[in-house]
Parts: C-alpha cells; structure tokens; sequence
C-alpha cells in the first residue's frame, strides 16, 4: 500500500501550490462538524501546522505513516487529538479533523479527469485514512490515560480516615471493596494509627452494598493488622441484610466487636475508654 | 430442582477480570430488583453471585454469567449460570467442605453460596469445565 516516493513529492507541490485555498476550506469543513465549538483562528492554527508537516513529510519522500519521515507528522497529529480527547470532544469529530483534508483534496483534484491524478487521490486517501486512524488511536490513549489517572484520584478519595474523638480514628468504607482498595484502606489506618496514637479503631461498612468472603477476608486482615500494632477495631454498619447473609455464607468474626452503626460503635469505644455520656436533663425549678 | 419457565431474554456477562466480577453484581442486583426480591434475598443473591463469578474467574479461569428472570407458576425468581472451561473440580465433597480452599480465601464462598440461593445445581467434570445453576425465588 501507501504511496511511491513520487506521489508524495506530487502531494507535497500540490499542498504548496493551493495551501491558502486548501487550509481555508479545511478549517471551513472541519469548522462546520464541530459547531463553534472551537476558534476559527484555532482551528486554522491546527490545519496550517497539520499541512506545514504532510508537506515536510513529502518533500522527504514519504511512503507510510509508520516510516522515519513520518515522525513529526505523527507527533502533530499526536498533540492535535490529545488537545481535543482533553476539550472533551468525541473520538469521531476528532477524527473528522483529519479526514475534513480528503473532501479539501478531492474538491481541488476532481477538476483534472486524467487516470494518473485519480490514482494519486486514491493513495493520499489511503495515507489520510492511516492518519485519521492513528489520530483516533493516539485519542483513544489520552482518554484511558485519564480514566486511569480518575480511577487513582479515586481510590485516594474514597479512603479517608477521619479521628472520631481523642484516641478513636474511622474508615467509613463506601463502594466496592477490591484487593486494591482493600490495600489502601489497610495502610492508610495502620500509618493513621501511628500518626495519632489511636488505641480504637472503628471500620464503617455502611456503604459497602455487599459484604462477600473476598470483602469480609479484607477487614479481617485488617483488623489483625491493627491488634498487631495494639489497635482494637470494631466493625460498625452492619444493617439487617449485611447480617443475615454473613450468618449464611458461615464468615465468622471471632472475638472483633461489630455494631449495626458507628454511634454505636462510638458509644462502645467511649464506655471502654471510661468517658461517661451523659443527657443533660432540664433542671426544674420549684 | 426446579428449572422454571425463561420470562425474557437472558443476560450474559462476561467474566475475565475483576472488573467483570463487580458488572456480574450489578447485572444480578438489577434484576433482583425488576423481580422485586426483598432487601434481604437481593443482598444474599447478589453475594452469591459475587462468589461464584469470582470462583468462575480464579478456579475457572474465566468464563461467563447469564441472568435470567424466571417463572414457575406461583413465583418469579432470577437465575444464574455460571460457566467455565476450566480444570474442572476433583472432589466436589471436598470443595462443599467450610474452610476448605485450594486458594487464598477462607473457603466458605461455594458452600456458603449454596446456603445463599434457594436453588443450586453443579455440574462439574475434571479437565473440562463447572456450571453452576442457581435460582432465588421471591416470596
């Protein structure tokens, strides 16, 4: 496939030769897919970097995308669908930004009806067509780069561990409790523990919408890990349906104290500790 | 055990990572919910087959879960197969046993997936795969 040194010295001339009247078309098409949601001036930035590269890539001779020549126009085409996966626009009108040059193309070569320049359009087409598709490519990887970095931004959010009172810190576990999360968890509490000196602590799981053997094995260890560094946990959150299915999955907790909420649990930890809770009653006066 | 009449067309989901384990979960609690199991009966079905679909995935090496609402006359219920190509289990017995695994886990997910659902048929033979059917009925 891909085109002979020839075609993509003829590619670069013709590029050369009409550059206003093709850029200006091009932003004009691609200016219409994406409905203002661009500058026309940035778009016509995008377009004249895009035709200055394809015409630095043919004057070397050109003959596949994937070639040595194709470096810098495969790096700006690169940035071009990083900036547009980044504003938000869809995989399809960023593409359309590069096959937008096809219609610019055809529109300047279907004037001359000689076999020789259809055979010609037939390869820049194909060459447009490997650009358009590494562009979709190179989008398709910003977007699970980012999804990647949210899910990490995620897993920090989702694991806080808050102090409840003097020496009683609480993980209130909320979502899916996986092996990686359940790692975070774990270390976040054991360092929280040191760092505050907390003899007590309270593992919420109120927010966790199914408590399985993998989940249940996760809090185990951790709690096991806390009683190691001389921490006492107590599981808080257990609500009606949570209860009956660990009763029939037969998961035993032992001896770890578990609360059905984390006043609870809070109220346990303060007898424990010897503060008195007491409700202050109006005093009548006679 | 009672197989009960298909009401709608299945859903298959794959299982090929742990991913795939969490949308097996949220597939079973959708339509427990459609099926209008209680609180209780939906937290025990999808548990089970949080299981089962990790079973499927670390014992079986993958495989697939198809969820299905179904009828018997007097109830509505959802069914579960899981599936695999895997090495199959030797001794079921042994695999039934509490505390018993040839994993890391605390042995309890088959036989307490069991105690879970109201159905549960296996189906098992070695070097070629397991099928686990399971049913849970409203009431």
């Amino acid at each position: 496939m891909a085109l002979s040194a020839e075609q993509s010295g003829r590619l670069a001339r013709l590029l050369t030769e009409h550059a206003d009247r093709l850029t200006a078309r091009w932003t004009e098409i691609v200016a219409g897919s994406l409905r203002g949601r661009l500058s026309q001036a940035e778009l016509a930035r995008q377009a004249r970097e895009l035709h200055r590269s394809i015409i630095d890539a043919g004057q070397h001779g050109l003959r596949d995308l994937a070639d040595e020549h194709g470096g810098e126009l495969r790096a700006v085409l690169a940035e071009l669908s990083a900036s547009r996966a980044r504003q938000g626009f869809s995989a399809t009108e960023t593409a359309i930004s590069v096959f937008a040059l096809k219609d610019a193309l055809l529109e300047l070569m279907e004037q001359s009806r000689d076999a020789d320049t259809l055979r010609d359009f037939v390869a820049y087409s194909a060459l447009i067509d490997q650009m358009g598709l590494f562009t979709f490519e190179s989008f398709v990887r910003t977007r699970e780069g980012l999804i990647a970095d949210q899910a990490e931004q995620l897993l920090e959010l989702s694991t806080p561990v808050v102090k409840l009172w003097e020496g009683v810190v609480a993980v209130p576990l909320v979502g899916t409790l996986d092996s990686a999360r359940a790692q975070v968890v774990m270390e976040r509490l054991l360092q929280t523990l040191v760092d505050t000196g907390s003899p007590y602590a309270i593992i919420d799981i109120t927010g966790v919408p199914a408590v399985d053997t993998q989940v249940a094995q996760h809090i185990l260890k951790t709690v096991v890990a806390a009683r190691l560094m001389g921490a006492d946990c107590i599981i808080s959150g257990i609500r009606p349906q949570i209860a009956q299915t660990i009763v029939a999955l037969g998961i035993e907790f032992g001896d770890i104290a578990t609360k059905a909420s984390l006043a609870d649990a809070l109220r346990h930890v303060l007898r424990l500790t010897g503060v008195e809770t007491a409700t202050r009653r109006a005093r009548r006066e006679s | 055990m009672t197989a009960g009449v298909d009401l709608g067309v299945p859903a298959t989901q794959a299982i090929r990572s742990d991913e795939d384990v969490v949308r097996v979960r949220q597939l079973v609690r959708t339509t427990a919910v459609a099926v209008k199991l209680s609180l209780v009966d939906q937290t025990k079905l999808v548990t089970a087959a949080s299981e089962l679909a990790r079973n499927t995935l670390i014992y079986g090496g993958g495989g697939s879960a198809e969820v299905t609402t179904v009828e018997d006359g007097r109830r509505r219920g959802v069914r579960i197969v899981f599936a695999d190509q895997g090495p199959g289990i030797a001794d079921l017995d042994e695999a039934f046993t509490d505390g018993f695994t040839t994993g890391g886990g605390l042995g309890l997910g088959l036989s307490g997936a069991r105690r879970l659902v109201d159905d549960f048929d296996i189906w098992t033979a070695v070097g070629e795969g397991t099928r686990i059917t399971v049913i849970k009925w409203s009431r």
